[in-house]
């Protein structure tokens, strides 16, 4: 039997209660996922009205996030799901609170981009933007598919790509507080510059927490707060 | 006899039953029985140790080759769907199938190291030493105190009246009713709520000092206040006994259990810690149980 296969339930109403998360899950993951190309979109190219586009979606998502979470109470006070049924809820309801952060990150993202349109360009750093961006972009589009598809090989993967995210951040925060002491008249518009590649960096770690949910989820085994290789270790057992 | 009518398909109201059954077969193709039963059926120094427990109710086979211990103070779960054999197999720990004809047992089933099967084994001393609650609360139309003094009074227990009110008392305070009864003691049993019969059937069990109490259903027909008293009395018994529950209520086996071991078709499909059973079951089968997607 296809374990994670949910058409099956001998009740067709809780059926459909957790199909109707999993779709909701899917909106707002696309929803959020958006967010963080619109928000890189409007910081590296000075677009305001785009910034702003953002930030209106974050009431959209906060909205979803409720919803999905008073579905997540109603299946766990009627139904006291079991097994996959309630891996599925406790993932869906940590994985929502994680996407909910991601999109207050790309709001913050956008905020920095509105204030450099207004102070005009940072001299530097747009690269390491551009890049680690992306890096996190696809991060995040894994990781909802890997949810999507109950896919814990690629969620692991996700969680391995992180740390790669946390390595080119500390690269690029060197090279712009170098930067920053040669030139301390720029410090104001890098500081734009830092404070979305933090932002960029914790949306990164967000993905790997919604990936080690996937994880739970699909094999039943807790990977959180351990590194990649320990987490292949338990997976391995 | 009732039973060799419940268990031939011929038997005209019996299609449904074997209906079902097909159809729980056919849908299973995808699933396969484990070799043997996955998880952890065995504990060390067992209080009671079943060996490859086959059932036989004439020619028909209830239980194939079950092997299973149960340890000193634990409450082992037995769940699965209807007519998995998880009763008939709880009714081997202390002979009840002995009262069935046509029921064959085979295999080694002990009691720390006596043989239960053991021709020579004095069965009343037995069910003493290995009580049973069953589903349907059934006081004798006695009073509450001639209730719980059956047991004690046919064994011996007790040789003047102080001890027997001793172990009476005792037995209505382990079993929770003491408070609800002690001034109406004399009254008949049958006059209590459902909740306080079985209860008051639990006193009964206990009032002989039995090491296992067998429970087949106990709470099946209670009502959650009942059952949740019932449920509470369970954890305290198991500080002094070992308990094996039979029970359709999955939420209660997670509930009072340590261990819960899943039937299906009269296999022994799983048997686990009770977290990891109702969290992430080991075999396929149990998780499409569990979640409700068969059964």
């Amino acid at each position: 039997m296809d374990r994670m296969h949910f058409g099956e339930h001998s009740s067709s109403q809780f059926n459909e209660a957790l199909e109707s998360i999993r779709n909701n899950l899917m909106e707002m993951g696309g929803l959020v996922e958006k967010q963080v190309v619109d928000a890189l979109q409007a910081l590296l190219q000075a677009d305001s009205a785009l910034a702003e586009k953002v930030m209106e979606t974050e009431d959209k998502v906060d909205k979803l996030e409720m919803l999905i979470d008073e579905e997540c109470t109603k299946v766990l006070a009627l139904r006291q799901p079991a097994a996959s049924d309630l891996r599925l809820i406790i993932a869906v309801t940590k994985a929502v609170s994680d996407l909910e952060r991601i999109g207050d990150e790309s709001a913050k993202i956008a905020r920095m981009g509105q204030q450099l349109a207004e102070e005009g360009e940072s001299p530097r750093g747009y690269v390491e933007v551009r890049h680690i961006g992306n890096h996190v972009r696809n991060m995040l589009r894994d990781t909802l598919d890997a949810f999507a598809r109950f896919d814990a090989k690629k969620a692991l993967e996700v969680a391995a790509e992180d740390k790669e995210v946390d390595l080119e951040y500390r690269s690029a925060m060197r090279s712009l507080v170098t930067f920053m002491m040669e030139d301390p008249r720029s410090i104001s518009r890098v500081l734009n510059i830092i404070w979305s590649l933090r932002a960029l960096e914790r949306i990164g770690d967000h993905a790997r927490n919604i990936g080690e949910q996937v994880i739970y989820l699909v094999e039943g085994k807790d990977v959180r707060h351990i590194s990649v290789d320990e987490i292949e270790a338990k997976l391995k057992k | 006899m009732d039973t060799a009518e419940k268990f031939d398909d011929k038997a005209p109201g019996n299609a449904k039953l074997a209906d079902q059954i097909e159809g729980e077969q056919a849908m299973d193709e995808t699933i396969r029985y484990p070799d043997q039963t996955v998880g952890t059926p065995y504990v060390d120094n067992p209080k009671m140790r079943m060996r490859d427990v086959e059932v036989f109710y004439g020619e028909k086979q209830a239980i194939h080759g079950v092997s299973l211990d149960i340890g000193k103070n634990e409450v082992v779960a037995l769940i699965g769907p209807s007519g998995c054999g998880k009763s008939t197999f709880l009714r081997c720990l202390n002979r009840m199938n002995d009262t069935i004809d046509i029921c064959q047992v085979k295999g080694n089933l002990h009691l720390e190291d006596q043989d239960l099967y053991d021709p020579k084994l004095d069965v009343v001393e037995l069910r003493a030493r290995v009580g049973m609650v069953f589903q349907k609360p059934n006081p004798f139309p006695k009073s509450i105190y001639d209730n719980v003094a059956y047991g004690p009074r046919i064994h011996g227990l007790a040789n003047k009246k102080y001890d027997l009110d001793e172990i009476v008392e005792t037995s209505l305070q382990k079993a929770g009713l003491w408070n609800e009864v002690k001034d109406r003691l004399h009254s008949p049993g049958t006059g209590l709520s459902g909740g306080q019969q079985q209860r008051l059937c639990i006193a009964r069990t206990i009032a002989v000092s039995p090491e296992v109490v067998l429970m087949d259903e106990p709470c099946s027909a209670l009502d959650p206040i009942a059952t949740a008293k019932i449920e509470e009395l369970i954890a305290e018994l198991s500080q002094s006994y070992t308990i094996a529950i039979v029970t359709h209520s999955m939420q209660q086996a997670a509930r009072v259990s340590n261990r819960t071991a899943y039937f299906h078709l009269g296999r022994l499909v799983e048997m686990n810690d009770t977290d990891t059973v109702f969290t992430k079951p080991e075999h396929d089968l149990t998780e499409a149980y569990i979640t409700g997607r068969f059964g």
